[in-house]
């Protein structure tokens, strides 16, 4: 097999690359969608992009810290979709609607 | 390379005693079913009926994938195969037997062993809910959206007791990885009563097992929690509009978690390879002696009593072919010279008894038990189950913590 | 090899992650999403994380996907409507955001340039045994604490539930 033009194992940085970009995707979705759960789930792969980035320095300084912190984050995440989906329940009950930009009660 | 070639000699081995353990688990449960309704079940294609999987498959292999005009069609694709890749994949860590080596070649008996198999497994039959809830949001069929919103809602329900269930047993064993587990099961009390988590000191996991059994019902679809494909109520649930081949990949979802489930039981709960009372009494003769029993009862209708056409032929047959087997059983419980088949033999009859004598409960319960109204389901898994097992943990929990240093 | 896996699973994620963005129907995002996490689960797996990796899949995509998917199925949500949105901040906001996510993974490539190679199963410490040491005593209070909030939010979801609402 002839030599490939990439190093055989990836280095550290590129995982955090990865994760900046996905936080950048997250960025997007977040402000660019108009459906209340899909806004939701552009935090979650928010979330998600910063706990690949809390592993990868876990295993650049060889502690397991990042792990707990990733763990914690899981929980954070877990309870906030628990509440941020029971919020979103009871608008769509009371608007029978998902649109962010129809949601304006408190505006004007 | 040593490493993949060996790998893909096991996964192709495994593949292939899953699936047809898959198919001929489909024709046992006919068969029970009829008999517990005193009907005589498949006996058309083959002996009794034992080629009737081939001819099934033939039939789903041939029929008209009919995709009705309506459906999402992407997800309506997907789903049957989300369903069956992640069934199927759970099986890749479970181990049915201990290390073994075969012309010099050591290998264990499975696919791999991770030191999270449980966590794998248990991640594995989250996610395949998916499966389930997006063939019914596919089909845009309010039947099989019905069926597919009960089986997620119940999925959620019935995965906390569950793992709260799981982990009790594994105070005790101390690890994650299931070739651990089953290690920590080894060896008896007393010299006869298996040290298995059912039985094991501080405190015998009998409540655990009774609560995972109950949940695994749950968590594979089956009756008495068959909500999503209620046949009176939702006309076939979540896969109603599915045909022919999508239809058989649910059906080998199902049947392929009724395996994984019954496994997980056995290794967590029943000791896993691990015989029920030790070799100086004579655990040995025990596989010998059922199976000649079973040929000697079918030597003896086949000879005497043929009640079908071709019975004076087949039930003979299959006799001598399970007196066969039982003598291969006796010369390795006697022979020391047959000790590196005894020792991969016996371990395989052991785990695959004790998951038939389970899988043979979920046929049993499917013949007698009525099925749960939805409230019912829901209320028995958070006010029962769910305090049941958090109690059970917090008592294991307890005598760990006092009795072991 | 560990290269190329990360590569695939890399451009899965970087893929499911653009089709959650510009997709309109909330089931399709939401799908893209489990498969962004699936292939970090994998991705953990490379760095070692396996207790993290099994609880990513447990938790995230078995457990509060499943919730969204469920919610979206229940309110049957369908395709976002196209409306007129004022267009011109996306004119300025899109390519603001590639330059930013490009000077980030620059610097970042800079800063870590002789960051090390990530060797599968160099890093043995993700099990289950020491990371359930380390929060077990080292963080054992921050693990009391969300349990606190994890009851809050039980009892946020049970009040924002109820029917008078």
């Amino acid at each position: 097999m002839p030599p490939l033009p990439i190093p055989e194992h990836p280095p550290v940085a590129w995982y955090l690359i990865l994760s900046a970009i996905l936080f950048g995707l997250g960025v997007a979705g977040f402000l660019f969608r108009r459906n209340i759960i899909t806004v939701f789930m552009s935090i979650e792969l928010m979330l998600n992009a910063v706990n690949l980035s809390f592993i990868a320095f876990s295993y650049q300084l060889k502690q397991v810290s990042g792990h707990i912190f990733t763990f914690f984050v899981m929980v954070v995440a877990a309870a906030e979709a628990a509440v941020g989906l029971a919020i979103i329940l009871t608008i769509y009950k009371n608007k029978s609607t998902l649109e962010v930009d129809e949601i304006n009660s408190l505006n004007n | 390379m040593d490493f993949i070639v060996l790998s893909l000699i096991k996964a192709g081995l495994i593949a292939f005693v899953l699936l047809t353990t898959l198919a001929y688990l489909q024709w046992v449960e006919r068969k029970v079913l009829a008999h517990i309704q005193l009907r005589p079940g498949p006996r058309r294609v083959g002996p009794h009926g034992l080629l009737q999987p081939l001819a099934d498959v033939i039939k789903l292999l041939t029929k008209e994938g009919y995709v009705p005009s309506h459906v999402n069609k992407p997800f309506y694709f997907l789903a049957p195969f989300l369903g069956v890749v992640l069934a199927l994949l759970a099986i890749s860590v479970i181990p049915f037997g201990p290390e073994i080596e075969i012309a010099g070649v050591k290998t264990q008996m499975g696919m791999t062993d991770l030191s999270v198999g449980l966590l794998f497994i248990l991640g594995l039959t989250s996610v395949g809910v998916y499966g389930v809830a997006l063939g019914g949001w596919a089909s845009n069929n309010k039947y099989a959206l019905l069926g597919g919103l009960r089986s997620s809602a119940q999925m959620i329900s019935y995965e906390l007791p569950m793992a709260l269930a799981l982990a009790s047993p594994l105070l005790l064993a101390n690890t994650l990885s299931f070739r651990e587990i089953v290690g920590t099961q080894e060896g008896f009390y007393f010299g006869f009563l298996p040290r298995w988590a059912i039985f094991q000191m501080p405190f015998p996991q009998v409540v655990a097992f009774i609560l995972y059994v109950i949940t695994a019902f749950a968590e594979t679809n089956r009756v008495p929690f068959d909500l999503p494909e209620a046949e009176n109520e939702l006309v076939a649930g979540f896969h109603t509009e599915y045909s022919s081949l999508k239809f058989a990949a649910f059906f080998m979802a199902e049947y392929a978690n009724m395996i994984t489930v019954t496994s997980i039981a056995t290794l967590l709960f029943l000791g896993g390879w691990h015989p029920p009372f030790p070799r100086e009494l004579g655990s040995d003769f025990i596989p010998p002696l059922l199976f000649a029993a079973g040929g000697a009862v079918m030597l003896f209708h086949g000879v005497t009593q043929p009640r079908g056409k071709w019975d004076n032929i087949t039930l003979p047959v299959f006799g001598l072919i399970f007196l066969g087997i039982a003598a291969l059983f006796a010369g390795c419980a006697v022979l020391p010279m047959l000790e590196p088949v005894r020792q991969i033999l016996l371990p395989v009859f052991w785990f695959a008894g004790k998951t038939g004598i389970l899988l043979f409960l979920f046929i049993w319960v499917r013949g007698t038990l009525p099925r749960f109204r939805y409230d019912q389901l829901m209320r028995f898994a958070w006010t029962f189950l769910f305090p049941v097992a958090v109690v059970n943990l917090l008592a294991t929990s307890f005598f760990v913590a006092v009795f072991s240093n | 090899m560990d290269s190329l896996f990360f590569l695939a699973f890399a451009a899965i994620a970087v893929a499911c992650g653009i089709n959650l963005v510009i997709q309109t129907h909330p089931i399709t995002s939401a799908l893209s999403l489990i498969g962004v996490m699936g292939s970090l689960a994998v991705l953990y797996l490379l760095l070692g994380a396996e207790f993290i990796a099994m609880v990513q899949l447990v938790v995230y995509a078995g457990a509060i996907m499943v919730l969204f998917v469920f919610v979206i199925m229940l309110l049957n949500a369908g395709a976002e409507k196209r409306v007129a949105r004022p267009w011109k901040p996306y004119l300025v906001g899109a390519p603001l955001l590639v330059i930013f996510v490009g000077v980030a993974s620059c610097i970042l490539h800079d800063m870590l340039g002789d960051s090390d190679p990530v060797i599968f199963g160099s890093f043995t410490q993700g099990g289950a045994r020491e990371i359930g040491r380390s929060l077990f005593t080292e963080y054992l209070l921050p693990f009391e604490v969300t349990s606190v909030l994890i009851l809050i939010a039980i009892l946020g979801a049970m009040v924002l539930a109820r029917k008078e609402f």
